[in-house]
């Protein structure tokens, strides 16, 4: 295997340490006020709840390769793209917790986060922030910047009809932009082969003459080399990519799904294979960290997050005639 | 004093006048769309743009509407005030998913944080065989929806100054432009497609609507080219002593309430004419807000003409009974003045 770097590694494990932390006390802080009985508009974080347990290493291993002037563009399972393009972890809470201090002032919501800062956005209709992240690619090439944009969608968004028609423009304007497919095998209850007609979505560059590739078995590495000659190969002007990635999806399609469609044993043995300890032994394998370095590191993104969570559940909810605002700037 | 040009053009050479003089100041102003390059748009409205300022900034793109419009949305987003032309309203099935669920809500979705300066050139209306998927105006679809500012500008005066303003303003707006009133060599030419235009630039709010004819027994209120059969209806009405005012709305997102309740205040009656579907249309709404605003000034029920309920019709004779003419609204206005 090709070497990463040291100061690459750690940012990696530590967006992924910290996407999965942020998560785990999203499952905690959203079954607040719906116990016993689960009512899905209930407490302080009500409406559905799509978390990315699992699929950490498909953001962290693009993300790493990106700049703030790069646009990512995310869909309903956002949290791990979020962090990993390093939106405010603070307003993201508080906007999640529906708060007046949130990134949309309490107006989207988990699956509605916009972060100009950042130039991170997500949304909740399957495969619908591609041609965003093609508007802004083209953008980038009409200013003559060498900027990127990456849209990261599921792998059922590669049999919608904005998949098609987003690589078609992207490749026949020779845009930077990039697809990052998530495949973590389920589009809620149905599983790839039965909803895609070919194995894996990267043969598909073929129909647009564009450069694919396949990352096998959530492999953070992998993902680190391929998103790497994606993203350089788009700065130089040499034009889009597909990049798919099996990944894992440690919960439910939201939480309260009862999962009775998948085998019990897939999500423990899926653990088992927890990306995030890959990376953490493979730099205790290769000498680049000691525990107590890593342990600092955890302590340093536990605090972090937790300091989010604090912001968000102190801040104030908005008033409710702020509903009428902001409908126009 | 200095002397304002004035020239007689055409509603397409209104309105790409318009676009050429916001390309020429802003250049983060660009075109896409499908045949707006070296056609000049279907309907005239980019005609000589691309000449003018070259194939980057005057995109003709693929029949892929959703992959165009949809990247206004990030263009947008980065800074751009693209203009995009959905080149007939009834494609807007396609495409709508990225008009309705992004353009329109991203600004509120983002608390005001992201502004998405789009303007959505669209084509609209029937009356020349086109038949019942190009010939729709969808004026009431787009006018449902927050979000989104609708504009339906009927003379070229007005052409020209509201895209002025739709590509200025910082929020998406849907600038339908009636395929009649563009003048074009292949259609019907009729008079009001033809007006004068400064050569200046000028703005023409997009909230407003206009009183363009005075009068004091009956108000009669229409859209594009409800407003010109609106006219000849009045002209026809004077001949009988009849003295209708006519309003043409140009916004139909948002209706310009003031404008509405002052005349209706003076004529104490009410005529909407539409060429979109009669249910949950313009009509509805202005008899909804005149009714529920302004009830005391009426002396006689709200009259509306539109579309009944079914889709425009191919045959000639079918078109001509679905869509209001100006002598169905000469007979409705007397209706309502004998009731």
């Amino acid at each position: 295997m090709k070497d990463i770097s040291k100061d690459h590694l750690v940012w990696m494990y530590s967006k992924m340490k910290m996407s999965r932390y942020f998560e785990e006390r999203m499952e905690t802080a959203y079954m607040e006020g719906k116990q016993p009985v689960f009512n899905i508009g209930a407490g302080p974080v009500p409406g559905e709840m799509h978390l990315s347990n699992g699929q950490e290493p498909a953001a962290a291993g693009i993300c790493v390769h990106l700049k703030k002037e790069d646009t990512v563009t995310a869909p309903h399972r956002p949290h791990h793209n979020a962090i990993a393009k390093g939106v405010d972890l603070k307003l993201m809470t508080a906007e999640i917790y529906g708060k007046k201090t949130g990134l949309g002032k309490g107006k989207g919501g988990h699956m509605h986060l916009f972060d100009p800062e950042v130039k991170f956005s997500c949304g909740g209709i399957v495969a619908a922030g591609m041609p965003h992240a093609v508007g802004a690619a083209l953008a980038a090439k009409k200013l003559k910047e060498d900027w990127v944009a990456v849209a990261f969608i599921g792998e059922g968004a590669a049999n919608a009809g904005a998949f098609h028609e987003s690589l078609n423009l992207a490749a026949l304007w020779k845009l930077p932009f990039i697809v990052v497919i998530e495949d973590n095998s389920w589009g809620i209850s149905v599983p790839k082969n039965e909803s895609t007609c070919v194995p894996f979505n990267d043969v598909r560059a073929a129909a647009y003459g564009i450069k694919g590739y396949l990352v096998k078995d959530n492999d953070p590495f992998e993902m680190y080399h391929v998103s790497k000659e994606a993203v350089d190969r788009a700065r130089k002007g040499e034009g889009p990519s597909i990049i798919e990635i099996e990944t894992y999806r440690f919960l439910g399609h939201f939480q309260g799904d009862p999962e009775l469609y998948r085998n019990k044993e897939e999500a423990p043995s899926l653990r088992a294979k927890d990306p995030i300890d890959r990376v953490k032994n493979y730099l205790f394998e290769k000498g680049m960290a000691s525990e107590a370095e890593m342990d600092a590191l955890d302590v340093e993104i536990t605090k972090e997050v937790d300091a989010a969570y604090e912001f968000a559940i102190n801040s104030p909810l908005p008033e409710p005639e702020e509903a009428l605002e902001d409908v126009f700037v | 004093m200095e002397t304002i040009k004035v020239q007689k053009l055409t509603g397409s050479k209104a309105m790409s006048l318009a676009i050429e003089q916001a390309m020429n100041k802003d250049d983060k102003v660009f075109v896409m769309g499908e045949d707006v390059g070296k056609y000049g748009g279907i309907f005239g409205s980019t005609t000589g743009l691309m000449d003018k300022f070259g194939p980057e900034r005057v995109m003709d793109t693929p029949i892929s509407e959703t992959g165009f419009i949809g990247a206004a949305v990030g263009a947008a987003a980065e800074g751009f005030r693209p203009i995009v032309e959905l080149m007939f309203v009834d494609f807007h099935g396609v495409v709508m998913d990225q008009i309705y669920n992004h353009i329109a809500k991203i600004t509120y979705m983002s608390g005001g944080n992201v502004k998405m300066p789009i303007v959505i050139a669209t084509a609209v209306g029937g009356g020349y065989s086109d038949a019942a998927q190009h010939s729709q105006t969808l004026y009431g679809s787009f006018g449902h929806l927050p979000g989104l500012k609708v504009v339906a500008p009927t003379f070229p005066h007005d052409l020209k100054g509201m895209m002025a303003a739709a590509i200025q303003d910082d929020n998406p707006v849907v600038f339908m432009f009636h395929k009649t009133l563009q003048g074009l060599g292949w259609m019907d030419q009729i008079p009001s497609s033809l007006g004068p235009v400064p050569e200046e630039e000028y703005i023409v709010p997009l909230n407003k609507a206009k009183v363009i004819k005075e009068g004091t027994d009956i108000t009669i209120i229409g859209a594009q080219m409800m407003t010109v059969e609106a006219m000849h209806a009045a002209t026809e009405l004077e001949k009988e002593g009849i003295s209708a005012e006519v309003i043409d709305l140009l916004s139909i997102k948002p209706i310009d309430k003031e404008t509405i309740f002052k005349s209706v205040e003076k004529t104490h009656r009410l005529l909407i004419v539409d060429e979109d579907y009669l249910s949950y249309g313009y009509t509805a709404e202005i008899a909804a807000l005149v009714s529920s605003e302004a009830f005391y000034h009426l002396e006689a029920p709200i009259g509306r003409l539109a579309i009944p309920d079914v889709p425009i019709p191919y045959s000639p004779v079918l078109e001509k009974y679905v869509i209001p003419d100006s002598k169905n609204i000469v007979a409705k206005a007397k209706e309502i003045l004998n009731s």
